[in-house]
């Protein structure tokens, strides 16, 4: 008989577990990790100042592996944001019909898409 | 017994339609952000084809009146549509309301103008 | 099929604990009927809430392993595979005692959503003629249904993460006010629902849709209200 608060703070997951959920955490998660990566992509590109050869050497970084990895997860992010957000545009500017529903298998496969396209082109 | 407490209105730092304007000024970047985003992960792709080279990069937007234009945009867009989408994150996760947030994300906006439009003049201009 | 259920029964108020028993499992068997045995043969100081019990009034709204249901209408084979159930108030919502949750800020929310009536007519005058195929019409109908049963502000996250938010019921109601072509406070009800804590707060996870027993879809009526409210900005109507 562990005492505790009737509004826990850990979410339950089973009423969440149904697919407009899951596309909210995507978004969610996608938007919050891009927006923590354009600094350090703001600043890798403004290497460019410095010229050529500096920008090179930066550029380097992008050999290592977990740096391959991480640029696999950012466009991959960027790609489920981008699509995921388009769902959301037409949900709530267009007037409603059923077949939206489906929306999220549309969007769900062009974010797909374009992270294997990716990765086809990395590795 | 728990005496439940009147819950007032909450007291707005900005006013509805300021509120509804946000709003359609993220909706209508990310619009503009859909086809930025677009464009530039083809680029992307095509891109680190055969590895990510400087060369590879600025023999693209070096000079470019056409490459200058579509960054400066994407840039302006981001500076819109994130910190107004970071804003509601925020309050809602940390509870964080009222005007010190408002003007953090106009700082936010600001930063994020300032450092990718000066890393669109390094790839286009600068070096 | 085990002869016996292992319910978990929330006690206490926002503080409290689950409490264990053991109900004889039938045939046929709600939810509501566990409740009501342990009350009656169990343990008389369980505190809950029903009225009608066939599914018309929604006071026996509770959360039922994780999820927010009428418990009259939920059959304990639906939701529960292994025997066992978790019974508790309403999320989103103050305890009273035990199953017992607090709806006054739910009302409340209603109030402020402006989700009343009001038209200009009197008894003097004709009947208002409202066509029921119209557009308008059809919208108000799809959406009219709901009974206030507080199952989607239950479900609903933001709600949850943005106390003034007016939840999913008071901006479904809205709606069908919005489009009641009778009603004067259209313009007075879109500046109450619009904004950070109005329906521009919806982030369409559809918990509210997912649950509702009445198969309502709070998160389309939401959408309408955002387009209605962007129209009444860029017109400087808000």
């Amino acid at each position: 008989m562990r005492s505790s608060r009737a509004d826990d703070v850990r979410l339950d997951v089973r009423s969440r577990n149904h697919p407009a959920y899951w596309a909210f955490v995507v978004h969610r998660v996608s938007g919050v990790l891009l927006v923590f990566f354009l600094p350090v992509h703001f600043f890798a590109l403004g290497q460019a100042l410095q010229g050529e050869a500096q920008f090179d050497s930066y550029l380097l970084w992008t050999e290592y592996p977990l740096v391959k990895v991480a640029e696999f997860a950012i466009v991959f992010a960027l790609a489920a944001h981008m699509s995921g957000g388009m769902r959301l545009l037409m949900l709530e500017f267009l007037a409603w019909r059923d077949w939206h529903q489906s929306l999220l298998a549309v969007a769900a496969g062009i974010a797909v898409a374009f992270g294997l396209a990716f990765l086809f082109n990395l590795v | 017994m728990n005496v439940p407490g009147e819950l007032s209105p909450p007291a707005p730092t900005l006013r509805v339609r300021t509120q509804v304007l946000l709003w359609a000024a993220q909706r209508v970047s990310a619009l503009v952000l859909a086809v930025c985003v677009l464009v530039h992960l083809v680029t992307t792709i095509y891109a680190i084809r055969n590895g990510l080279s400087a060369a590879e990069i600025l023999s693209r937007t070096r000079g470019s009146v056409g490459w200058s234009a579509f960054y400066a945009i994407f840039v302006g867009a981001i500076a819109v549509h994130a910190p107004i989408g970071l804003r509601t994150v925020l309050s809602e996760t940390l509870h964080w309301r009222g005007r010190s947030l408002d003007a953090a994300m106009v700082l936010l906006a600001l930063a994020l103008a300032y450092g990718g439009w000066r890393a669109v003049y390094a790839v286009v201009a600068g070096g | 099929m085990k002869r016996v259920l292992h319910v978990r029964v929330w006690r206490g108020a926002r503080d409290g604990h689950f409490q264990g028993f053991e109900v004889p499992r039938h045939e046929s068997q709600t939810v509501l009927d566990v409740v009501t045995h342990i009350q009656r043969d169990l343990d008389p100081t369980l505190s809950y809430r029903f009225a009608c019990r066939v599914g018309m009034c929604g006071s026996c709204a509770m959360t039922v392993n994780g999820k927010a249901r009428w418990t009259c209408r939920t059959q304990v084979t639906t939701v529960s595979k292994d025997g066992r159930l978790d019974i508790a108030p309403l999320q989103n919502l103050p305890v009273i005692k035990d199953l017992v949750a607090d709806m006054a800020p739910f009302f409340d929310k209603w109030a402020r959503a402006k989700g009343q009536f009001r038209g200009d007519r009197t008894r003097k005058e004709d009947f208002a003629r409202i066509r029921p195929e119209s557009t308008e019409r059809r919208l108000v109908d799809e959406a009219i249904e709901c009974i206030g049963c507080g199952v989607c502000y239950s479900a609903c996250d933001v709600v949850r993460w943005n106390p003034h938010y007016l939840g999913p019921a008071a901006l479904n109601r809205a709606w069908t006010l919005h489009n009641d072509a009778r009603d004067v406070r259209r313009a007075e009800r879109l500046a109450a629902v619009a904004g950070d804590a109005g329906c521009h707060a919806c982030h369409t996870q559809m918990g509210c849709t997912e649950r509702c027993p009445k198969h309502l879809s709070p998160t389309k009526s939401i959408s309408g209200l955002k387009r209605a409210a962007l129209e009444a900005a860029l017109k400087g109507q808000l």
